[in-house]
């Protein structure tokens, strides 16, 4: 069974059509990563799956269950879901380790806390105020009540905005973990490294339509796309896109007869296949 | 697989997480617990007359303040702070986790219980010590006031939560529910005495149940004898009773079916 299924889904808010018929299937244990620019209805297409808002129409299955539905099977439902919101900010007045380790009283099989403290890197902070941690930080406590329950799905929404380099590679080692323990994750971010990182499967939404599903390698026709090779001849820089780099730079070799002056050889970006995708040029 | 813990329980825990958090902020402690004192201190010193033989205004003034002490906790703290919590986005991460909003609302009634136990005995203490209040004696007495801080303090925290819908933000809060408390306690006779206040004053504030704690407590606190100087020349307290129960219903209606969890 799909961990998500989500058919035909639509959600406008008055005029302006956030959603307009959304399709997508998502495996158990797959973590997948919504791209899209600010608008473009990620956020209301996982809060619909979240419980959080109601759609106007469409078919949605997030664990077996519509989460429209949800009072029914509420909480056992919410048992086996973590939530990383896009922006929480408490007053703060609790240290970190009494307020995972409360969340973790709302859970039937919680994680061990001081493991959870510990995975998001905030052991020397355990003690602290939360209103006395920096921003990334209190993102990475989000994290960590997102997981304490040991949730079977994990929702991350722009889980590393704010965090600075190192913190998001120990972030992307925390979510290696989490896929070797089979969770689901539903991931929304900017940051197209990210997505390429961890993604098993990338969506790229924009005007609330999905533009296409893929791996990250393959996105956008990626893989079989042009190489680009760059070199100096005399006082001129030429360029060439082809499909048989290695030939060019073997007979380049041979004109040269040896070193290519400033030679590279490059492929698009998943970032510059992104915003092709999403209708802007890199100029 | 354990089972999810239940909603009781969860209350608990989320009543000792309140209190936590509650002590940890020094300005809502000194406002919420201190107030009601000060007032007391003020209003007692500056008015020393007798109001009926054998009554101070000290005296009416305790029991109107042992009355809006129940607003203040409840009510007006709690209209206040969650627009906070829900600005902040707490309100929705805990609509993300499996505990149930009964929990929530459990915690704050703790928490109201609390701050209320500590205000009244801040208010009886001082008001026995510097004004001549006198506890009364009679078992019916202490029975009576026990219905009105039970009854009065499920009214005021169901109230304060149904009205938390109201504020749009949370910086805003103060500004809306402060003054409606701070006019209600002038029109229910707890800064002044109620039968001198004009007529329509006195019909605004029998609709609202400040006025009919304020007058449930006099019945507590003050001599029987005082009761022909009331508007009903009598206590009334099976009409603050039913009052007051109308008011809970109403502030549990809609704290069960409006309360809102996110920001829009």
């Amino acid at each position: 069974m799909n961990a998500i299924e989500v058919t035909g889904l639509r959600k406008s808010y008055g005029q302006v059509h956030a959603v307009r018929g959304i399709d997508l299937s998502i495996a158990t244990g797959e973590i997948f990563a919504l791209l899209g620019p600010n608008g473009a209805g990620k956020t209301t297409t996982v809060e619909i799956l979240e419980g959080f808002r109601r759609r106007d129409s469409g078919d949605v299955r997030v664990l077996g269950f519509d989460p429209h539905n949800e009072g029914r099977a509420g909480r056992e439902w919410r048992n086996r879901i973590g939530i990383v919101l896009q922006s929480t900010s408490d007053s703060g007045d609790l240290t970190v380790f009494e307020t995972i380790d409360h969340f973790s009283g709302y859970y039937s099989n919680p994680r061990n806390v001081e493991e959870v403290i510990n995975s998001v890197g905030l052991d020397e902070k355990a003690s602290s105020l939360i209103r006395k941690l920096s921003g990334g930080q209190r993102r990475r406590l989000d994290v960590a009540l997102g997981i304490i329950g040991n949730p079977e799905l994990l929702f991350l929404d722009e889980p590393t905005t704010g965090f600075d380099p190192e913190a998001r590679r120990s972030f992307w080692a925390l979510i290696e973990k989490l896929r070797g323990n089979g969770t689901t994750i539903l991931l929304t971010t900017h940051y197209l490294d990210e997505a390429e990182a961890l993604a098993d499967r990338v969506g790229v939404i924009n005007n609330g339509q999905i533009i296409e599903i893929s791996t990250p390698a393959e996105l956008g026709g990626r893989s079989t796309a042009q190489a680009l090779v760059t070199w100096r001849d005399g006082d001129a820089m030429k360029s060439e896109a082809t499909d048989n780099p290695t030939s060019l730079v073997k007979k380049l070799t041979a004109q040269f007869d040896g070193e290519i002056p400033e030679l590279t050889v490059t492929r698009p970006s998943l970032e510059d296949i992104y915003l092709t995708m999403i209708g802007i040029s890199r100029e | 697989m354990n089972k999810i813990p239940n909603a009781i329980t969860l209350g608990i825990r989320r009543g000792g997480l309140e209190i936590r958090q509650f002590a940890r902020q020094r300005e809502s402690v000194v406002f919420t617990l201190l107030f009601p004192v000060i007032l007391l201190i003020i209003f007692g010193s500056v008015f020393k007359d007798t109001i009926a033989p054998g009554v101070t205004f000290s005296q009416y003034f305790v029991a109107g303040m042992i009355a809006s002490g129940l607003v203040n906790t409840g009510f007006q703290a709690l209209a206040i702070t969650i627009p906070l919590e829900r600005d902040f986005g707490a309100l929705k991460r805990l609509r993300g986790t499996p505990m149930p909003a009964s929990s929530y609302f459990i915690g704050k009634a703790i928490l109201v219980s609390v701050s209320m136990v500590i205000q009244i005995l801040m208010l009886l203490g001082f008001g026995l010590i510097f004004f001549g209040l006198e506890i009364p004696t009679d078992i019916n007495k202490w029975i009576t006031f026990t219905w009105l801080l039970l009854l009065g303090s499920a009214c005021s925290t169901s109230l304060g939560i149904a009205f938390s819908i109201v504020p749009k933000s949370g910086r805003g809060a103060s500004a809306v529910v402060s003054p409606i408390v701070i006019i209600l306690q002038f029109f229910s006779g707890v800064f002044l005495i109620f039968t001198q206040l004009p007529p329509w004053m006195q019909q605004i504030a029998a609709i609202f149940p400040l006025k009919w704690l304020t007058q449930g407590m006099r019945s507590v606190f003050l001599p029987d004898s005082f009761a022909g100087q009331e508007v009903a020349k009598s206590w009334e307290n099976g009409r603050t009773f039913t009052i007051l129960i109308v008011w809970l219903v109403i502030g549990i209606f809609f704290s069960v079916r409006k309360f809102k969890w996110d920001r829009d």
